[in-house]
């Protein structure tokens, strides 16, 4: 049955305070989930004070600024810091997004910083992806073709062709829309997730594919496909601006089409 | 997850492959949705004019054989689509096996029943 309330050791409790260095003057507080299984405590949320006037404008600079100077034990992934390796994915003001993408201008009062929703934690702000990662596995996301390619070049594609990869080919796997899609959350172990339907459907419009029937078929399903109730919130919370349900709708359709209403 | 258990990941995403179906749902839950617009908006504006009305005055206006179909449409699509819906909400937050077992044929036989002794009632009266 449906859980209403989360057990007792996963309960979120007030953590530590850490406060500016005394002459700061333009504070900003950082307020940040903590959870380590090796100390056998509650998560907690501990609160840092930030001197922005010696911090970069991002998020991720706010974070990287605390491990650095202030709590070297403060735990997250993180790498490109310009949105394009998806590593610093995690709940911000209380949407996913990319902690190196998202300025703290753009959040008003206390900044809240959680772990992508509904998804094991290692540490920290470190979620387990495993399950996200086989599910894109899962999708078989490569050109799937019977016909070799020609011996002098590689698969031509018309430019309106290619035009219809736009949109689809910019994901980076951030796990962003698939852990804010509640569907996900009751379901992520037989929902493919909007993530990974993104990218089904990325090689399904691929006119160099062979395999569009064979793909949708691994597809329809009452919960790989059909948990999809458009709730948009995928959509919402991209953090490069793509539609994860706009590519689940075509899936569908294309899923009529061959059955004829 | 247990120390036990060795399946790789892509095992457990795998499960036990794609039903091969879900499409046929989809498409009778809009078919429904569709009907239900015309159809529910008429039953409400009946509903309205039998505030008043005593049996009599309702046997009459069933007894107009567009009202009856119309009606019998009615219930039908809207048990239907009620069955449909239900389903998913209960596939959704409903993860004990033998409740959501039990969940999902009593919906199924509560709608069923519904629109059978619904059809039966509209056409007693159309017909009496």
């Amino acid at each position: 049955m449906a859980e209403f309330t989360l057990p007792k050791n996963s309960k979120v409790q007030k953590g530590k305070k850490y406060p500016a260095k005394a002459g700061a003057k333009n504070v900003r507080t950082f307020r940040v989930y903590r959870w380590n299984e090796d100390d056998g405590q509650n998560p907690h949320i501990d609160e840092y004070e930030v001197d922005m006037d010696s911090c970069g404008p991002m998020v991720l600079d706010a974070l990287i600024k605390i491990k650095n100077e202030i709590d070297s034990t403060l735990t997250f992934r993180r790498s490109c810091r310009e949105g394009i390796c998806g590593s610093c994915a995690m709940n911000i003001d209380g949407s996913n997004t990319l902690a190196c993408t998202k300025a703290c201008d753009e959040i008003k009062g206390d900044v809240k910083i959680y772990p992508l929703p509904h998804m094991p934690v290692v540490k920290d702000l470190v979620p387990d992806l495993t399950n996200f990662y086989a599910q894109y596995a899962a999708v078989k996301p490569w050109l799937r073709t019977q016909t070799p390619p020609p011996p002098d070049r590689e698969r031509l594609q018309s430019k309106e062709d290619r035009a219809k990869l736009d949109g689809l080919y910019e994901c980076i796997l951030c796990a962003s829309c698939s852990t804010a899609c509640p569907s996900y959350w009751w379901n992520g172990d037989k929902y493919l997730g909007p993530a990974a339907l993104l990218q089904a459907y990325r090689f399904i419009a691929d006119s160099r594919d062979e395999e569009t029937g064979a793909r949708l078929d691994e597809l329809e399903d009452p919960f790989k496909l059909y948990r999809c109730h458009t709730i948009m919130n995928c959509t919402n919370t991209c953090p490069k601006g793509l539609n994860p349900a706009k590519a689940i709708g075509e899936i569908k359709k294309l899923m009529v089409e061959r059955k004829g209403v | 997850m247990s120390s036990q258990d060795f399946r790789t990941p892509l095992k457990r995403v795998r499960g036990l492959g794609s039903a091969k179906s879900g499409t046929q749902h989809f498409i009778v839950q809009r078919v429904t949705a569709v009907a239900l617009v015309p159809l529910s908006l008429w039953a409400i504006f009946l509903a309205l004019a039998l505030v008043h009305a005593d049996y009599a005055q309702a046997r009459a206006m069933l007894h107009h054989h567009f009202a009856a179909v119309w009606l019998s449409a009615f219930v039908i699509a809207m048990f239907w689509h009620a069955q449909l819906g239900l389903q998913v909400v209960i596939e959704d937050y409903v993860h004990t096996p033998w409740l959501e077992v039990v969940s999902q044929l009593a919906v199924k036989f509560f709608c069923i029943a519904g629109a059978i002794t619904s059809v039966f009632a509209i056409v007693r009266v159309a017909l009496a």
